[in-house]
């Protein structure tokens, strides 16, 4: 790297990255308290995690002007390690995640990301955002009248305020108004205080205090995978939109090392595993944010921010945050999606739905992703197995021409097979392949038995219009083609 | 006489009336050329790369939105250009606009719908009171 792409990296927008960057901040606050309660830890952890993640990720990520800390994706898969094993499994998965993220980076797995369909990931964000909206259906239970009025009025602010002005996150006017609020009528409400500690502390280096044997691995080892699945599925398709909103690229293996990286350091420091977030991307981009400074500014001010505040982070109500959750999942969830079911092909409807209903029933977002992949795949194996076979009859002799048209391979071979009629009296049968392709074995033994067939009846038959590929593996695989023919060969 | 027409375009009913509107100005100036401009906003650039992973498929889709309105350009053999920008729709526009010296913005009343323009402020009215040149708003 030389010293022009550092300052084209770094130095190319001084202004509108340190902006942006503080206005990440302030909008990630809330968020990172509210992710740190859905994976059941104490704030700190959440905050730390985004403070490191985000000050690493400036350095080592791929797509500069993203962001990325402590999100709720992420939060939802850890839920019940935390629960089952505590804090300390966390950090280890967090820093396993790391090391798997950074080997995905090395292999660049990232090329792989084409064959998660469309509608997985349509599926992926809005099971994220129902998720989202149901671990803040508990903190409702047993409330008083005064929580539901702060939830109702900090969604009213955050939706109105920016009406008068966007230069502050309104979601952040809506937690200070609701704190003062709260504090002034001494309502008792729950508070962030109540849901574990928050120290005024930087963090520290730790190792996780947790047995190194093969049954820890055995524990972390499930969720430090779909970890690493979910936190780069979220991280690839924000950096995409990222690309879009700015009409720049992006390094997708080097931002997969780079989060890696970022997890090994937030592990260590006590924080929660991360990734790179859709909504706090898009804020920043809009605030003008571009290059690698505004992420490191959102982290190292963020940090300030604790530091300095620590004493009102405790007091804000958790209404407040409730509130804001909401309106995370709302901005998460994509609303055209509900609009345009009915236009979507069946099966991506299908997949979609799928994904959502596992993501729900499991609440476990990688186990949704692989369940619409393999759906999806299904589904594409079902409508590409079609084959066509034509018949045409040569006038005046016992001759007839079949025209195949589709790709053979196991899926379809039943279905070509099914088609001819071994019993016909023919002299002479001619199959044309110039429309198929043949893809597996399965399908070289279906032109087998279709040839011997014929062969059986004293029909003599010829192939032709096999392309390149194909024809290679029939000339090594078939036998119809060899003495001593046989259907008992296969 | 107007030159240099920016017609600002979100693919819906409203922009394509406009197009009619820009055309009428284009017509028997042989000079004229119509400046298309579509401003991709964050929560349009989020839902568009969802619904269509690869880049290939966003750009095809942006410029089939348009189509109707570059069919109208063609059937009147005026010269155009179609300019996707990424950002904020009015601000967006209204830059364009000043910098590359436009004689005219053309624009539709509105795209949004009507809670949308409650929350958002509609871009007609923006552009009009921050462009330099003369701007049509077509009902």
């Amino acid at each position: 790297m030389n010293l022009s792409t550092i300052k084209q990296n770094w130095f190319s927008n001084i202004r509108g990255d340190i902006l942006a960057g503080a206005v990440v901040a302030l909008a990630l606050i809330p968020e990172a308290i509210a992710f740190s309660i859905i994976a059941g830890v104490d704030p700190m952890v959440g905050l730390y995690a985004s403070f490191c993640i985000a000050v690493v990720i400036a350095f080592t990520g791929g797509r500069p002007g993203m962001i990325s800390a402590a999100t709720g994706a992420m939060a939802l898969v850890m839920g019940s390690l935390v629960a089952d094993h505590g804090l300390e499994y966390l950090l280890a998965a967090t820093i396993l995640t790391g090391v798997i993220q950074i080997i995905m980076g090395i292999f660049k797995l990232a090329k792989y990301m084409k064959f998660v369909p469309r509608s997985v990931m349509i599926g992926f964000v809005n099971a994220l955002a129902i998720l989202i909206f149901t671990s803040q259906l508990e903190h409702f239970v047993g409330e008083s009248w005064q929580m539901y009025a702060m939830v109702a009025g900090a969604l009213a602010i955050i939706y109105i305020f920016p009406l008068f002005t966007k230069a502050v996150p309104s979601p952040l006017i809506a937690i200070i108004a609701i704190t003062a609020v709260a504090v002034f009528t001494s309502s008792g409400v729950r508070t962030v205080g109540d849901m574990g500690e928050l120290t005024q502390a930087l963090p520290v280096f730790l190792l996780p205090d947790i047995p190194l044997n093969f049954e820890t691995l055995s524990i972390i080892f499930p969720y430090a995978i779909a970890l690493s699945v979910v936190g780069l599925l979220e991280s690839f398709l924000t950096a995409q939109i990222v690309d879009d909103m700015t009409d720049t690229e992006s390094n997708k293996n080097r931002e997969a090392k780079g989060q890696g990286i970022a997890n090994i350091v937030a592990g260590f420091f006590g924080g929660m595993a991360g990734c790179a977030m859709i909504g706090q991307s898009v804020i920043n981009v809009k605030s003008g944010g571009r290059t690698r400074l505004s992420t490191l500014v959102a982290g190292v001010f963020l940090m300030l921010l604790i530091l300095v505040f620590n004493d009102i982070l405790i007091q804000i109500p958790m209404a407040a945050l409730v509130g804001v959750m909401i309106m995370v999942s709302i901005g998460t969830f994509d609303w055209s999606s509900l609009r345009s079911l009915h236009l979507m092909p069946r099966t991506d409807a299908l997949v979609m739905i799928v994904t959502v209903g596992t993501v729900v029933y499991t609440h476990n977002l990688s186990i949704g992703v692989l369940t619409g992949v393999l759906l999806s795949a299904i589904f594409f194996a079902a409508k590409i197995s079609k084959v066509y076979v034509k018949a045409i009859t040569v006038e005046g002799s016992a001759k007839k021409v079949y025209k195949i048209t589709g790709q053979l391979f196991f899926a379809s071979v039943t279905e070509l097979v099914e088609q001819f009629d071994f019993k016909e009296k023919l002299e002479q049968v001619e199959l044309d392949f110039t429309n198929a392709h043949i893809w597996d074995d399965s399908a070289v033994g279906a032109i087998d038995k279709i040839v011997l067939k014929y062969q059986e009846n004293g029909t003599k038959v010829t192939v032709y219009g096999l392309n390149k590929e194909s024809s290679l593996l029939v000339e090594k695989r078939a036998v119809y083609n060899k003495a001593d023919a046989k259907i008992a060969n296969h | 006489m107007f030159h240099k027409i920016l017609l600002a375009s979100d693919g819906s009913e409203h922009a394509i009336r406009a197009a009619e509107k820009a055309l009428t100005l284009a017509d028997n100036n042989p000079k004229a050329i119509i400046e298309i401009v579509y401003v991709v906003d964050g929560a349009t650039s989020k839902a568009d790369i969802l619904h269509n992973w690869n880049s290939v498929d966003v750009d095809h889709m942006r410029k089939e939105k348009l189509m109707i309105t570059e069919h109208k350009m063609k059937r009147h053999h005026v010269n155009y250009k179609i300019t996707i920008l990424h950002g904020e729709p009015g601000p967006s526009i209204v830059k364009y606009a000043n910098d590359n010296k436009v004689d005219i913005c053309v624009i539709g009343s509105r795209g949004l719908n009507s809670l949308q323009e409650m929350v958002l402020g509609s871009v007609s009215h923006k552009v009009a009171k921050r462009a330099h040149c003369p701007v049509m708003i077509v009902k």
